[in-house]
């Protein structure tokens, strides 16, 4: 706005900190550089600020058209991109698949072009499939945000979950992280594994073999079926949901079986460090992957994980518009 | 470089500007200080030294990030986005008298966001504009209340406030664009 000399964009800049990214979508977490990342939580931390004033809304997007485009069922992703899109003061609008020509049999590309035709400045999409939103990113010259695609990536969720580890412990070098429960059929987990290992952190996976991901150790993490290795010493226990939604075969024999076997209970969790953080991306499922005394209990950070996902979006939007068109 | 203010000058004019406003403003109580990052944030925290010093009263005092109330978001094609830092007002600006501090008053766009801002904080009495340095060129109709120097400048010279808290030195520098100026 005022331009003025370069040494007034503060210490910052002329420390030669990051204060852009350099893509104008967000798609994949593998696309983030360490600074990019640290660039995002550090921006979320200032928009918290946002939400604890009388008037929650600033007009950094006033203006600017957020098409959130879902899908799928979505009730956490969807409500917290809409209102850190409201707290930025852009117009929100919410296409959901059910209420939508997709049921009339159009394709993602045919709705991706007629809705470019009306210049929304930013998709939000979900879809069951895979990479969904890159063909939009090709397709569109909207800036393009990943809410989920099928079994690849849900980037703002892992983002919001750094978020919330590095409230409680800063230094994601010296933490180990055990992720555990569906690993095959979980973006969460694929975007979590991606940034943990990217900022160093000793990554754990575990599950029933048979959801285990073929090659999963490639991605710099430990592979293991043992709950008790995997929560042994952790200093965050991330469980992920059983997605019966997506499950095509018989992956274990009960749900009480796995329950016994992966779920996360008050005694196996004494084994982690004393001050353990367990996380989950929600909805839960009480007595599958997680006990209620876990949920509820003085350990868990899952409420905090929903209140971050609010202002972690609003930076990733702000982010993602203020990428200069054309420029790398 | 030529230096328009050293750091006696600066702050001379921060203790000139202090015994202004207890003269301007009869209530101290109902004042509090808001700076705009960067550099309002150290001005305003002197000027709450010199106001206590003088009127033997705390001022409350916070910082401002004007950052999502710029008018440029997606305008601008080069130059760095602005990092967003943190707002910190810990008091209600409900029927106080706000003295906003930066440290240049230029074109006048970040006074229009900060006070966009502040008013989403609350109903303050009355805004006051403090500026260390009034450097001319305004684009919108805003003016400083107390001005520790005026300073005419052209257009594409640029103003440098630098402080000990934020850069190490206490200066104020007048740049002369590199390519124009003949030495």
């Amino acid at each position: 706005m005022t331009p003025r000399t370069p040494a007034d964009t503060g210490p910052a800049a002329a420390s030669g900190q990051l204060s852009r990214l350099r893509s104008p979508h967000l798609l994949s977490a593998a696309d983030l550089t360490p600074e990019e990342v640290l660039l995002i939580l550090d921006t979320a931390g200032a928009m918290r600020e946002v939400g604890t004033r009388p008037i929650k809304k600033v007009p950094a997007l006033r203006g600017k058209t957020v098409v959130n485009l879902f899908f799928e069922p979505s009730t956490r992703t969807r409500t917290s991109f809409e209102i850190a899109e409201k707290r930025l003061s852009a117009d929100a609008l919410n296409i959901a698949a059910s209420g939508s020509s997709v049921v009339k049999g159009e394709t993602l590309a045919d709705t991706a072009r007629n809705l470019e035709a009306m210049a929304p400045d930013i998709i939000v999409i979900r879809h069951q499939a895979s990479g969904a939103c890159h063909l939009l990113a090709d397709i569109c010259s909207s800036r393009i945000v990943n809410a989920g695609d099928g079994m690849h990536e849900h980037p703002t969720q892992a983002l919001l979950d750094l978020l919330t580890i590095r409230d409680h412990k800063p230094d994601f070098a010296r933490l180990k992280v055990a992720i555990i429960g569906d690993l095959l059929h979980s973006r969460v987990m694929r975007s979590n594994v991606r940034l943990l290992t990217m900022l160093g952190a000793d990554v754990w996976v575990c599950g029933p073999p048979t959801m285990m991901p073929a090659g999963i150790e490639l991605q710099g993490v430990t592979a293991t079926s043992s709950i008790d290795a995997a929560v042994e010493g952790a200093d965050v226990v991330m469980m992920l949901r059983i997605q019966l939604e997506r499950m095509s075969g018989h992956f274990f024999p009960s749900l009480r079986e796995y329950h016994e076997l992966f779920g996360l209970s008050a005694a196996r969790l004494a084994r982690a460090r004393p001050d353990v953080i367990v996380m989950h991306p929600g909805p839960l499922n009480r007595g599958v992957e997680i006990a209620s005394e876990v949920a509820d209990g003085p350990y868990s950070v899952i409420l905090e994980q929903v209140s971050n996902g609010v202002a972690l979006r609003m930076a990733v939007l702000y982010l993602i518009a203020g990428v200069s068109e054309g420029v790398d | 470089m030529p230096v328009v203010m050293d750091p006696g000058r600066i702050s001379r004019a921060l203790m000139r500007i202090a015994h202004e406003i207890v003269e301007r403003n009869r209530e101290v109580d109902e004042l509090a200080l808001v700076g705009i990052r960067t550099r309002g944030v150290p001005l305003a925290r002197r000027l709450a030294a010199n106001l206590q010093e003088i009127a033997e009263r705390e001022i409350p005092l916070g910082a401002l990030d004007i950052t999502l109330y710029r008018d440029d978001l997606m305008r601008h094609t080069v130059g760095p986005q602005p990092l967003l830092r943190h707002t910190e007002i810990p008091f209600s600006i409900d029927d106080r008298r706000i003295l906003l501090v930066d440290d240049v008053l230029y074109t006048g766009r970040t006074v229009r966001a900060a006070l966009d801002a502040l008013v989403d904080f609350g109903r303050p009495r009355a805004i006051q504009l403090i500026v260390l340095v009034d450097r001319g060129h305004r684009e919108l109709p805003i003016r400083a209340d107390y001005v520790g120097k005026n300073l005419p400048t052209a257009l594409p010279e640029s103003v440098q406030v630098r402080l000990v808290e934020t850069d190490g030195a206490d200066e104020v520098l007048i740049q002369q664009p590199a390519a124009e100026e003949p030495a």
